[in-house]
């Protein structure tokens, strides 16, 4: 009796996650399932055409080409937001004073909203009078057309990507923390440097930190959408900066293709969920858990 | 324990049903502020000045009579919300949309035909501009009424001309003079950089209808054309810009403009001698750089096409009333005190623009902010004013040929092949949207 009234209450607290889950994931995304089968132009009824907008997708050169674009972008930011974000984050658990204000404002940026962002680094990454290049022609060096060059574009979001690694910063951060002192210690006995204790310590204990946040980078970065769009409306020049989510986005909004745009975030998924379990599977050997 | 239980759940359900009065109660009030009046929602997309002059109309509106109240609200992204509220059955009244979506949004069966209204005020084709008018309309009906519009023309910095070109009068009218103008005023730098163009063909508004200015079209009789002879002259000519100045230096160049509206757009910087843009741009330069000595002349057309001259892009604000609005009539009485030549009027002028109307008051023209409104003025009522094709993959056509232009001036392809890429990519697009939209 209590035990089933216990059940009961439970139920009813958990209800208004349930409802929520139920009213706006698992029925839009069992929707959109649907709707990859299906003609769809927003405003006139579904209507079934089987595997059509799969195939479609196979020889649409445009899909190819942000799909590709998009997963150079993951390939090249989400390692150097890593290494960058675990450099940050050895350097703020160091015991300096005024430690607090230096992580604040490392953290900073990471709340600046995405579209001020791109109105910033637009200015930044100016071709004439940008705060990049400016620097660049004072150490000799010659400035490149940073948001005009295909070549360069991808680049230019790769670099800004970094600056918004505050999160996992913050993460790398704590994970840090539980690292116990007493391996140090014992890695001191063994006569280890700086490099070996970072190396054969550090590193083992938080790879469980390093393998989440990657995971979590790998996904954030294959939906990267507010930048790109603020920064190079139509993913100019060239579609070279045209990512798979603008794509989607201008093929469901823009060209009132639900259907087919239903299936894009459909072969997303998949190819998303096949890095992280890609990414799970390669970890096994070099990630270490406490315990097991 | 079962007691606090009990409390914690009372307070959820008390939390809940407060959330639940809360948005039913706003939505009430989204339709029924007043008991006497009929509140009739709009949405608009405008911030700023020109929200400021359009709620000026809503407020006379709403204390001309005590029927009807217009709820002004601004809209981000507003095609796309009115859309997908459209699906979901609850649209606003009035839509404030621009008229390219009229075709897509009329093949969508997501518009209110207007003709029956229309005739009942008395409005009709011949209160307005014909190629306005031509904006409004759609396989003979009638889906959307203006707002305020604007026609391209050239702006010229007076300050960076020679004697030869410094007037209206003395600019060049054709192409040979138009290319003797672009080599006189362009100037580089010691270093061989670009300082100044005289003209790019990608900045400013309607630099995406060059066809049009050489007597081309986007589409022909079996949908988008886009690789015609005609085009090709036409995107040769926007690529030659490139070629003449070097692609790395275009690049370089156009790399440094700074946003369109601030201090740095390249006409207000003086990198650009002149731009391409509709009568609203003079409030930029009264915000922007009030200091600039500037006049405005027409496009220049083709040698020996004298036919082809008067070449102006049109672009057109509307109110539509979207499917399923719960206010049809009373929407339309909003739209009908608009149609007034003294309230258009008022509303263009605030906003810096020509009117839509055929008839013009003296007072208008004489008092505008802009002071070469009356070229605007005349060169809408050019039987060369061309605005969006009326084709629903128009955004399409507009993305796939930009694409091909960055194609072309990068060296990547031929303009020919450029133009022959984006051709087949529209083809496949316009057969997908007559099967999906149309049922063709």
């Amino acid at each position: 009796m209590n035990a089933r009234h216990n059940q009961r209450m439970g139920i009813l607290f958990a209800m208004p996650w349930i409802l929520g889950f139920t009213v706006f994931l698992a029925y839009p995304l069992i929707s959109s399932f649907y709707y990859s089968f299906t003609n769809f132009s927003i405003l006139s009824s579904p209507r079934w055409i089987g595997g059509s907008n799969y195939s479609e997708l196979m020889g649409d050169q445009v899909f190819h080409q942000s799909l590709k674009n998009t997963l150079l972008f993951a390939a090249a930011s989400v390692p150097l937001a890593t290494v960058f974000a675990i450099l940050l984050a050895l350097l703020l658990n160091s015991k300096t004073k005024g430690m607090a204000f230096y992580r604040t404002i490392f953290y900073i940026p990471s709340l600046v909203p995405m579209v001020a962002l791109g109105v910033l680094w637009l200015w930044v990454f100016n071709g004439q009078y940008g705060l990049l290049n400016e620097g660049l022609r004072h150490i000799g060096l010659p400035p490149p057309p940073w948001l005009t060059e295909p070549a360069w574009a991808k680049w230019t979001l790769v670099i800004i990507s970094v600056w918004g690694t505050g999160n996992a910063m913050v993460i790398y951060l704590a994970g840090l923390q539980d690292v116990p002192q007493s391996l140090y210690e014992a890695a001191d006995i063994d006569g280890a440097k700086a490099w070996g204790k970072t190396r054969h310590v550090t590193i083992p204990m938080i790879s469980p930190v390093i393998l989440f946040n990657v995971i979590m980078g790998i996904i954030g970065s294959l939906q990267t959408f507010a930048l790109p769009y603020v920064m190079f409306p139509g993913g100019q020049p060239a579609r070279s900066t045209y990512f798979f989510s603008m794509y989607l986005y201008d093929t469901a909004f823009q060209y009132q293709r639900m259907g087919y745009a239903s299936a894009m975030g459909w072969v997303m998924f998949a190819i998303t969920l096949s890095l992280t379990l890609l990414a799970l599977k390669l970890s096994s050997k070099h990630v270490h858990y406490e315990g097991g | 324990m079962v007691a606090g239980v009990g409390k914690g759940l009372t307070s959820v359900c008390i939390v809940a049903a407060g959330l639940v009065a809360l948005i039913g109660s706003e939505r009430a009030a989204s339709r029924q502020t007043n008991a006497d009046r009929v509140v009739v929602t709009y949405w608009e997309k405008w911030t700023g000045d020109e929200m400021k002059a359009m709620k000026q109309v809503v407020d006379s509106f709403n204390a001309s009579q005590n029927r009807i109240e217009i709820k002004y609200l601004s809209i981000s992204g507003i095609a796309e919300k009115t859309l997908l509220a459209t699906s979901g059955g609850n649209p606003p009244d009035l839509a404030g949309l621009w008229s390219d979506q009229v075709v897509q949004f009329a093949d969508a069966k997501a518009l209110f035909p207007l003709d029956d209204m229309a005739h009942e005020a008395g409005l009709g084709e011949k209160d307005y501009i014909s190629s306005y008018w031509k904006e409004m309309t759609y396989h003979g009906h009638l889906y959307a009424f203006p707002t305020s519009p604007g026609t391209s023309a050239l702006y010229v910095n007076k300050s960076l001309m020679p004697p030869e070109f410094d007037s209206p009068e003395k600019f060049p009218k054709t192409l040979s003079g138009f290319e003797r103008f672009i080599a006189k005023v362009s100037k580089r730098a010691p270093d061989g950089s670009l300082q100044c163009a005289a003209f790019l063909p990608r900045d400013g508004f309607g630099s995406g209808s060059w066809p049009y200015m050489f007597g081309a079209s986007f589409v022909d009789a079996n949908g988008p054309s886009v690789n015609s002879a005609d085009n090709l002259k036409a995107w040769s000519w926007v690529h030659s810009f490139a070629l003449r100045f070097g692609v790395r230096e275009t690049q370089a160049f156009r790399s440094g403009f700074g946003n369109y509206s601030s201090p740095q757009n390249p006409f207000l910087s003086g990198k650009l001698a002149s731009m391409m843009d509709g009568p609203w741009f003079g409030n930029y330069i009264r915000l922007y750089n009030p200091k600039i000595d500037w006049f405005a002349v027409p496009l220049p057309y083709p040698d020996g096409r004298p036919d082809l001259e008067g070449y102006t892009v049109l672009n057109l604000n509307t109110l539509m009333i979207p499917k399923g609005a719960k206010h049809p009539k009373e929407a339309f009485e909003f739209i009908k005190y608009v149609q007034r030549q003294d309230v258009m009027e008022r509303l263009c002028t605030s906003q810096y623009c020509n009117t839509p109307l055929a008839k013009v008051s003296e007072g208008f023209l004489r008092n505008h902010p802009n002071k070469f409104i009356r070229l605007f003025d005349r060169l809408a009522r050019s039987p060369r004013a061309v605005g969006p094709v009326k084709l629903g993959i128009w955004s399409q056509i507009s993305q796939e040929v930009g694409n091909a232009v960055d194609v072309m001036d990068l060296g990547q392809a031929t303009p020919q092949a450029a133009l022959d890429h984006a051709e087949s990519r529209l083809a496949e697009q316009w057969a997908n949207y007559r099967k999906q939209v149309l049922n063709q």
